[in-house]
This record gives structure tokens, sequence and C-alpha cells, in this order.
């Protein structure tokens, strides 16, 4: 079981991982001191199950569900473990608390799930949803996902998250109830729609830059490794015929035979290690994938501070325009040319009385416009302040993450190289005594 | 035993393949070889001699002389008795009016009485080897002539000039003349001496051409049924047959591997300039960044190394030993025409038996050829399958070696 007295690695509940994924899981999350809710429980994905049922419309299908286990953390220091609590959620509902965490923090770089189709496949197999492989990385990405949020100061205090692990009926309900799905189309409108800022925060602007570079570097990594782990999986299989016609050869040679012999099974070994290889690949290009979907998520975070400063712009805009027709009328000169001058010169001036009415109008308008624009002001510094203190504790883990993955990758490289010098040197011992 | 000069010791034909001292074979020590041993008959052998016992007097030169330099050649392994040294380099470009061709230097250094100086230098082209082998062929029919390289490029894609092609060519010329030096009566012939030895082949290739058509004729005999096979014989060509199968397998295989290896060569040069790419807008993490996408161009570079390496040096030598093994298949089918023809003039000679005159000459003869075919041809088939073992041993070490360093070299600079 994983210690749950260490403040900075992630603490896992399941027994039945294996060291690699475990260390997968450490690796994958980088959680920080002090955080709330992990210090209080622990949390894991432990299984994936398949099962059948009626979907909406009434037909069959089949899905996964994955458990997911909790157990408080002072629960264990009696020295006997008890059984964590459990409850089987399926990838749907995942999406469902990422969308509700999407929306009711907007000012929070929210982390991602893992990809809904499996995306830079290199072997067409890999490409269904319900390969064994696919549901065990997604098993693996779907407990990161968990832990990241449960590290998060903010986000693992949030109750529909707590519910989330805690209770398996109802929650649905649950987070309906609290209204988000209407702000979650307006926010999805706000995203796409097109409007120009005239003074966008320029950290905002560069972050958001950052996003769209770090996404389409990825993307590119991505492809080319997909491409490149077809290739290698080709030229380590055709070393396996090798090994076959090293055996045929052997069989009507006399001093040679032994020698062929074990070359060819050292060429199969050779020829069957790719498998292993290109799993341990898969596992650095899921760590990519995470930082693809999480520039995702910055650049929503960007997109929101342009939304609020322009909601702000808009309200200082009418504003002015509104005091400027209260100048107007006031002094009754036409200082910019307007459609209403116009119109005044050209059918007359208004009736004392009307202006009158004007202008009460305009006042109270004014006073309104002037509390909204200190309202989106303050909504603007608060977003500012609250976002731009969440991208920087990003960045940081970013670099960590990013860091600690191309390490392993290095690592992992060197590791394949040795071996492959150890085949090598095998095979060619055995040549050595033909 | 006819006479005391060792050109007249009996045929070894009637030894069996274990008992024929071979000078190049590791196991055996030459020394026991004498001339008494040489005359038991051994009684696995099919009985070739005479119906009134005596050992067949061979006067063929071919063999004779291959007897005597069986007997007199210590095992050379080490070269420290060889006494013929021929090396090929310095490939140069000529260009006349006709037109373009490519010489190679040969070089001699030998101590033989035979050679009338003990160093020489000549120039010689391509054609002149395909002369010497085809002499070689026609003058010692018994004997397993090594290959030489092809003469014509069949993919017209590849340039005869160009630097890859031209060294490949003189690594198979070099191991040509090498191989015939090394072989105990090969070496010998008149016509590898003057190939390495005459200034100007262009007149002796006249002279010889009008001279040595003779000779050729008197083996190419058809027509003869074989009755039987000797086992060994047989055993020889079945696997033959399968060798050559598993050789072209290898052959496919290693061409994939190179193809697919190429393949994903040009796959892993894109990786680098990504990763440089993402450098540009990274700031703190510069330093791995930069490392991985050193390696990844390291990784293309010592990838495309192996791949140049496996396709120069790998590829010739199985396609070498196809044609090896095509010009023995040849040797073995000659050797069946021999024996046939002796076993129909035997036959032939048997129904006769009203006339008591000595056997004729030519049944003899034959009878001879038979025996000193399957001799030569056992010998070399001997050395030919050590030399392949080595050679074979050499190439799939050198296959493993060049993966590894290969290897060794990626393992390296991720390491740093």
């Amino acid at each position: 079981m994983a210690d749950s007295g260490s403040g900075d690695i992630a603490v896992i509940g399941n027994t039945d991982l294996t060291t690699s994924e475990s260390e997968n899981n450490i690796k994958n999350t980088m959680v920080e001191k002090g955080t709330n809710l992990l210090k209080r429980m622990e949390i894991g994905v432990a299984e994936a199950e398949k099962r059948t049922g009626k979907n909406a419309v009434n037909m069959q299908e089949t899905y996964t569900v994955y458990l997911v286990e909790t157990r408080a953390v002072d629960a264990s220091s009696e020295g006997t473990t008890p059984v964590p609590d459990s409850l089987w959620r399926r990838y749907s509902e995942f999406e469902l608390l990422k969308n509700y965490l999407l929306v009711t923090y907007p000012f929070l770089v929210v982390p991602p799930l893992p990809e809904k189709r499996a995306e830079f496949v290199w072997h067409k197999l890999s490409a269904d949803n319900m390969d064994p492989d696919f549901v065990e990385r997604r098993r693996v990405g779907l407990e990161n996902f968990l832990l990241r949020v449960a590290s998060h100061a903010v986000l693992s205090n949030d109750k529909i998250f707590y519910s989330f692990l805690t209770e398996e009926n109802g929650w649905k309900e649950s987070v309906f109830e609290t209204g988000f799905q209407a702000k979650a189309d307006s926010r999805l409108k706000a995203l796409n729609a097109t409007f120009r800022v005239k003074n966008a925060d320029k950290r905002f602007a560069d972050m958001k830059q950052y996003g769209d570079e770090l996404q389409s570097v990825i993307s590119q990594l991505l492809r080319v490794r997909a491409r490149a782990a077809d290739r290698l999986y080709g030229v380590y299989k055709v070393h396996g015929n090798y090994g076959r016609v090293f055996s045929e050869w052997s069989a009507i040679e006399k001093e040679m035979g032994d020698g062929l012999q074990s070359a060819g099974h050292h060429m199969d070994a050779y020829a069957a290690s790719v498998d292993d290889i290109l799993e341990e690949e898969e596992h650095y290009a899921d760590q990519l994938k995470e930082y693809l979907f999480y520039a995702d998520a910055l650049r929503a975070v960007c997109r929101k501070h342009e939304l609020t400063q322009f909601e702000l712009e808009m309200a200082a805009q009418d504003l002015i325009s509104k005091k400027q027709q209260q100048e107007e009328l006031a002094t009754g000169t036409v200082r910019t040319f307007s459609l209403k001058g116009m119109t005044s010169k050209l059918f007359g001036q208004e009736t004392p009385e009307q202006r009158e009415t004007k202008l009460k109008m305009l006042e109270t308008q004014i006073e309104e416009g002037e509390e909204l624009v200190k309202e989106r002001n303050r909504e603007c510094e608060e977003f500012v302040k609250s976002a731009w203190v969440d991208i920087e504790r990003f960045k940081e883990q970013k670099d960590h993450d990013l860091r600690e993955a191309l390490i392993s990758y290095a690592i992992m490289q060197i590791s394949m190289c040795k071996k492959g010098i150890q085949v090598w040197n095998n095979a060619k011992e055995c040549f050595s005594k033909m | 035993m006819s006479t005391g000069t060792p050109r007249s010791l009996p045929s070894s034909g009637q030894k069996s393949l274990q008992d024929i001292c071979h000078p190049l074979s590791a196991e055996e020590s030459a020394r026991s070889c004498s001339p008494d041993t040489l005359k038991t008959s051994n009684p696995g052998e099919k009985d070739r001699s005479l119906p009134n016992g005596t050992p067949v007097d061979t006067s063929s030169p071919a063999s004779s002389s291959s007897l005597l330099n069986r007997l007199q050649l210590d095992d050379d392994l080490d070269g420290e008795t060889r006494d013929l040294f021929v090396t090929v380099d310095d490939p140069k470009k000529h260009v006349s009016t006709m037109e373009t061709y490519i010489t190679y230097r040969v070089c001699t250094k030998t101590s033989r009485t035979e050679f009338d100086f003990p160093e020489y230098s000549v120039r010689r082209r391509y054609q002149d080897f395909d002369w010497l082998r085809n002499r070689l062929e026609d003058s010692q029919p018994t004997h397993l002539i090594p290959p030489l390289p092809e003469k014509f490029v069949m993919k017209g894609v590849v340039d005869r000039f160009s630097e890859e092609f031209v060294e490949t060519r003189r690594k198979a010329l070099d191991k040509f003349v090498k191989r015939v030096a090394d072989h105990p009566v090969l070496s010998f012939n008149e016509h590898f001496n003057a190939f390495l030895s005459a200034k100007d082949l262009n007149k002796r290739l006249g002279l010889a051409l009008l001279t040595k058509m003779g000779e050729s004729v008197k083996y190419v005999t058809g027509g003869y049924k074989l009755r039987g096979r000797p086992m060994e014989f047989a055993a020889m060509g079945e696997y033959l047959d399968v060798f050559t199968q598993k050789l072209g397998t290898i052959d496919r295989i290693a061409q994939r591997i190179i193809k697919e290896q190429s393949e994903y060569l040009m796959e892993l040069r894109e990786y680098s300039p990504v990763y440089t790419s993402w450098t540009s807008f990274e700031e703190d993490l510069h330093e791995p960044l930069e490392g991985v996408a050193g390696c990844m161009s390291n990784c293309t570079s010592a990838l495309d190394e192996l791949t140049e390496d496996m396709s120069e040096d790998f590829l010739p030598v199985l396609k070498e030993y196809v044609l090896y093994i095509e010009s023995m298949k040849n040797v073995l089918k000659k050797r069946d025409q021999v024996q046939a023809e002796y076993e129909t003039k035997l036959e032939a000679v048997v129904f006769r038996e009203d006339k008591k005159t000595p056997v004729p000459t030519d049944v003899e003869k034959c009878q001879d050829r038979v025996e000193c075919f399957n001799a030569d041809l056992k010998a070399d088939w001997d050395r030919w399958q050590n030399n392949k073992g080595q050679d074979f041993r050499q190439l799939l070490t050198g296959m493993a070696d060049k993966n590894i360093q290969y290897y060794e070299k990626v393992r390296d600079r991720e390491l740093e």
C-alpha cells in the first residue's frame, strides 16, 4: 500500500497495482504539500469492468465502469488497513464532473481527463475503446485526474467533487441541481465568439499564445511518435524471421548447427522485446497527451479573462456614450456627429418636457452604468488575481512534470539500448561459437 | 605405387572423406599424410580399382600437382608458411575514346619459384578477372572456383562508377584472388601466374583463347546416364539446394530489415526539429528538451550508419555465396557426367568378354577422371565448408557488432 505519511507524493489506494503502475501514478501526479482532501483521504481508481445496459434511446450498449475507491487516511494508522469505500463510475460521469468544474471555476486551470477516443495510434488495433490496453491506460488516467483535483487547494474542497467520490446514487441529479448546465451553454458560446479586446492583460495574451504553441508542438510530436512506433515495430518483428530461418538452416549444418540455433532464439527474443518497448513509450505519450489537453484548459482561462475584460470594456464604453448623450442634451451642443443630432436638425428640436424626461432617464442609466462598471471592474480584477495565481501554480507543475517525463523518456531509451546490446552480444557469442 | 616421383602417386579417390589430408583443415595435421596411407582402399567406398587390384595410375596433371601440394603444404591458417600474398586495391577510372572503365591494382608478393620475381604490381580490369576465372574453370574443371562479383549491374539505377559500387566490387575481387591464392591447386595454375605477373595481359589473352579451347571440350561430356550417385555427392547436392534456399531467405530478410530501418530513420529525423522548436517557447525546460533533440539526431545518424554498413558488407557476401553455390552445383553436375561416362564405357567393356585385351586406355582415363574429380571435389568441399563457416561467423558477428555499436552510440549519447 502506498504510504500516506509523505506529503509530497500522491497516495494511491489500490493493492492490485503493479510496481510499474504505482511508479507511473507517482510520476503522473505532482501533489502539493498541505493539500486538503488528500490529507484526509486516499483516492484511487482500482478496476474496470464491462457492463451492458440500456442507454438513453433504449438500446443495448456495452460500456466500461471504473471502481473509485476512497479510504480515510487516519484509519490505516490503527495497524490494520480497512476495506476502502467504493463505487462505480463510467467515463461520462467523469466528463460531467469535469464540465461542472470548468463552469464553476473558470479562473482555474482544470485538470484534463484522458482522451475520449484513442488518438495518435500507431497500431490499428489499439484504436478500439474496448481494447484492454486502452481501458487500462484510461483507468490510470482517470485516477490521475482525481488525484490532481484532490490535490488542488481550491478544487478539492468542492462538494460535488466530494460526493462524486462518495455517493453513488443521486450524484448526477445533484450536479444538475446546481444549474451549471445553463452556465455551460453560455460559456461555450462565449469561448467561441470573436470579439476584440483593447486592454487585455499582456500576461494572459502571452499565456494563450504559449498554450497554442504547446498544443501544436505536442500534436506534432505525438504524430511523429505514432509513425515511428509503427516502423520500429516492423524492424524488430522482421528480425524474428531470422530466428526461423536460422533454425531451418541449422538443421542442415554439422558444426554450425548449434550456434545458429541459439542465435535464432536470441533473434526471436529481440523481436518479442519490441512489445514492452512500445508499451513504455505509450506511457510517455500519455504524459504528453495530458499536457496537450492541459493546454486547452489554459487557453480557456485566458479566453475567460478576455471575456471579462471585454464585458468590462463594453460596460465602460456604454457608460461613456451615455454620459456624452447627457452632456449633449444638457448643453444643447452636438459635439459629435450623430443620427440624433441630424434628425433633430432636420426635424426640429425636442420640446423641453421631452428633454427633461430624457435627461432623467439618462441619469438613472448612468448611475446603473457606473455601478455596473464598478462591478465588472471588480470581477475583472478578481479574476486576474486568482487566475494568475493558478496559472503560476500550473506553470510550476508543468515544468516539473514535463522535465520528469523527458528524463524518464531518456531513461527508457537507455534501457532499450541496453537490452539491444545484450541481445546482440548474446547472438554474437552464438555466432562465434559456430 | 607406380614410380618414385611424387607425380604419379595413386589417386586419392580411394580414400574416404575423413581420411583425406587437407592442408587447410584446422582439425587434421597435414603431416600425418604419407604416401603409404594413400594406398589403402576404404571398404566404404565403391570399388573403383581395376579388377586386378592395382590402383589406377593417374596421369592427369590437374590432380597430381594437387596431391603434391597437399602433402607439402602445412597448415597455414596463421599465414606464416604462406608464400603467396595477393591484394586488389587502388581503383582508377580510365577514359578512352571507345569506352570508360575501372582498373584495379593487383599486388603480389611471393617466394615461389614459379614466379620470376618476388613482387609484382599490375593493373587489371573486371574483364581480366573474368578471363582468369574462365581459364581456371576450363583448366581445373574438377575444382571449385571461387565466384566473381556480378558482371552486369541489374538495376539500372546503380552507377557503375559510384564510389560505393566500385568499393564493393573491389572487395569482392580481392576476396576472389585471395581465395585462388590460398587454394593448393589453383594458385599454381599458369593462368593465374600470368594474371599476376604479365605486363600486358591482352597478348596472353589471344594466345590463351587459341590453345586452351580444346581442354574444355574434354570435360563437357553430355548424354550419359548416371547409374548411381555416391551418397556423399548426393548429400552435397541436397545440402546445396537447401542452403541456397536459406541464403535466399536470409537475403530477403536482410533487405527487408534495411528497408524498414530506412523508413524508421525517416520518421526519426522528424523528431529533432520538433523538440528544437519546442525549446524556443519554453523557459525552464530548455535543458531536457535540447538534450532530447540532440539525442534524436544522434540516433538518426547512428541508424544511418548501421543501415549503410549492412548493405555494403552483409548483403554482398550473401550474394557471393549464392554465386559460389551456383558454380558448385555446376561442378557437381560435371562430376556426375564424368562418372556417367565412365560407367557407360566400363559397361561396354565388360560386355566384350571375349576380347582379353587390357582395359582400354580411355576407360582407364575415365576412371581416372572420376577419381580425380571425386577427390578434388571432396577436398574442395571441405575447405569450402570451413571457409564458409569462418566467413559466416565473421559476417554474422559483424552484423551483431554493428548493431551493438549502434545501440552503444545511442545509449552513450542519452546518458549524457
